[in-house]
């Protein structure tokens, strides 16, 4: 058996599954992102499977790669300072805590 | 002629990261929930590597398994009160389950009949210099590489604002 696109489609499909439970069911803000992070990681091996398969001399997955993962860092640091803002107002980091904005 | 992956480090791979990421689902402790993410974010950088790009697999390590690891278990330390609360519930949900096994029941039924089958690894190896050769060359990727420092700075700077104590 050859290792080919479809193994490392299919690692990245498992993870990216993995991450959109741990999104949809954890109840801790912080875990949230982290989940988000598990499937920023799925999409950037997907990105990198397809430019070493698909386009290995131009390498345009790579690059994409880069951006996805300068997005996600900043994602993942506002989301950190607006949960540690949170938590100053309210002592208070769950997801169901957070109705101020309900309306 | 085509290059093959070694599979017993795939599959090595594969496996790390699939227990890291359950680990970090199913484990009480939310702060060992942050150390499996750390594995993953290492794991993921080993098949970065994998897949020839050592430049990204280099930025994984730094970035995410040195950095962003360590920002967000400060996070869940700043906002534990009491060394109890770092225990909580496994906040299992059927219906989240439902829906991720869809997902991935989906998604490889989609990979397995792409059309074009089991691509082999092609010869012709991305060369880490033409890599940052294209990346830096203004016909290349020059200017979205110095807005995607743009945005990083706003991103930087609007986190420092959020997080700052309130002066009353």
């Amino acid at each position: 058996m050859e290792i080919g696109l479809t193994a490392f489609l299919i690692l990245s499909a498992i993870l990216f599954s993995l991450g959109i439970y741990g999104a949809l069911s954890k109840k801790s803000a912080i875990q949230v992102l982290m989940s988000l992070e598990l499937m920023a990681i799925a999409v950037n091996i997907n990105l990198l499977t397809f430019s070493r398969f698909v386009t290995p001399v131009t390498m345009d997955g790579q690059f994409f790669a880069i951006f996805a993962m300068v997005i996600s860092a900043a994602e993942i640091g506002l989301g950190l300072a607006l949960i540690v803002a949170i938590y100053q107002k309210s002592h208070k980091s769950e997801v169901d805590d957070f109705t101020e904005l309900k309306g | 002629m085509a290059e093959s992956v070694n599979i017993v480090a795939f599959f090595i791979l594969a496996v790390f990261i699939v227990i890291g990421a359950i680990g970090m689902l199913c484990t009480k402790n939310i702060i060992h929930s942050g150390f499996w993410l750390l594995e993953v974010s290492v794991v993921a950088a080993a098949i970065y590597y994998l897949l020839g790009a050592d430049y990204i697999a280099l930025v994984q390590l730094l970035v995410y398994a040195g950095a962003v690891s360590v920002i967000i278990i400060f996070s869940i330390m700043i906002t534990l009160r009491r060394r109890e609360d770092a225990t909580r519930s496994r906040d299992f949900s059927p219906l989240a389950l439902v829906v991720a096994i869809m997902f991935c029941a989906l998604t490889i039924a989609v990979i397995c009949i792409l059309p074009t089958g089991n691509i082999l690894m092609p010869d012709s190896a991305p060369d880490f210099m033409t890599f940052s050769l294209k990346l830096f060359s203004p016909d290349g990727w020059a200017l979205p590489f110095e807005l995607a420092s743009v945005v990083l700075t706003v991103a930087l700077v609007g986190a420092v604002w959020w997080s700052r104590k309130e002066n009353k």
